[in-house]
């Protein structure tokens, strides 16, 4: 049989989503960003919510996700992402808002935002992408940074008597009485995206269950950052990555 | 019965970063030796007879630029 019989409209099993844009994303050959924002695409056609959804970007790489993802955006100042959210879903209670923000955003600048805002319990997601490093402003270490991991700003390597220890915050927020659904995924295999995308879904719905703050973390890598081709840093965040921060559910009721 | 596959690869949109060509089973995809008008060298299928439309590399691509078809025969 030729290829040609193959390819015919009705012989599709998988298209770009609707939701997507078909704008070429500005992101690094092999970003884990890419990938997550096309699970969310995904997500909110499969829900029929892409009117009925409210973004907040964040500042770094994914700052732009409004060029990609065909939904209603807000952005937020570096950090500020849940306490726009809190703002938004308390103003328009009827709708799905999410934040998508990065490990320097989350971790570090807004710790006390996103504390708070999953103390509080508020019915938002929380879509947080860590990949160890500052992607967007040059590679310097985060929170999340490994031990022992050369960044622009650790050039020796992460020193914890200097620098601390690699922050879990994704174990901190399980703790959290708000909180409904914690998880911690990946996205550098199919089946890990796929895992991915029922945890996404979980979220949004728990967000209209009004059950709570649901935070899914995405293991990823920054293969410019950590200067390896997008297959390396794939293989070295499965070796180095995932002993520090393991996939799978830390809470869900 | 068995399943016959095909990919439909946005060559312009594809960064040529080879997760799907590690992600595909039956090593079905490799990278062309052509370059796109961005430089990269793209996706395309180096062995279009054993592709199962599995959809694995369409569901890790980054960029959104892979279609997959699939026809039982």
């Amino acid at each position: 049989m030729d290829v040609k019989d193959i390819i015919k409209p009705e012989n599709r099993v998988y298209s770009k989503s609707p939701v997507l844009t078909s704008t070429i994303m500005h992101y690094c050959p092999g970003c884990s960003h890419g990938t997550v924002h096309k699970l969310i695409a995904e997500v909110i056609e499969e829900m029929g919510i892409q009117e009925e959804t409210i973004g907040i970007s964040p500042v770094g790489c994914a700052v732009f996700a409004y060029n990609y993802i065909d939904i209603d955006w807000q952005q937020a100042a570096h950090g500020r992402a849940p306490a726009l959210a809190t703002a938004t879903k308390r103003l328009h209670p009827e709708k799905y808002v999410f934040t998508y923000q990065g490990d320097g955003d989350l971790a570090s600048i807004g710790t006390a935002e996103i504390m708070h805002a999953c103390n509080r319990g508020e019915n938002i997601v929380v879509i947080f992408i860590n990949n160890a490093i500052y992607g967007m402003t040059g590679g310097q270490m985060a929170p999340t940074t490994l031990i022992g991991m050369k960044t622009a700003t650790s050039p020796y390597g992460r020193d914890p008597k200097l620098h601390g220890q690699p922050l879990k915050i994704t174990n901190l927020i399980a703790q959290l009485d708000g909180t409904c659904y914690v998880t911690r995924q990946s996205v550098q295999t199919a089946a890990a995206a796929r895992k991915t995308k029922r945890a996404i879904k979980k979220a949004f719905e728990n967000s209209a269950l009004g059950k709570g703050t649901s935070f899914v973390e995405v293991v990823s890598t920054c293969n410019s950052g950590w200067k390896l081709s997008p297959v390396k840093a794939n293989e070295w965040m499965v070796e180095n990555m995932f002993p520090e921060y393991p996939i799978g559910d830390l809470k869900d009721r | 019965m068995a399943l016959r596959g095909a990919i439909v690869v946005d060559t312009e949109k594809c960064k040529g970063c080879s997760v799907c060509v590690v992600n595909c089973p039956t090593e079905t995809i490799a990278l062309s030796k052509e370059v796109n008008s961005k430089g990269y060298n793209y996706a395309f299928m180096a062995s279009p007879e054993s592709c199962t439309g599995c959809t694995n590399c369409a569901t890790v691509c980054p960029d959104t630029c892979i279609t997959v078809y699939r026809i039982k025969v």
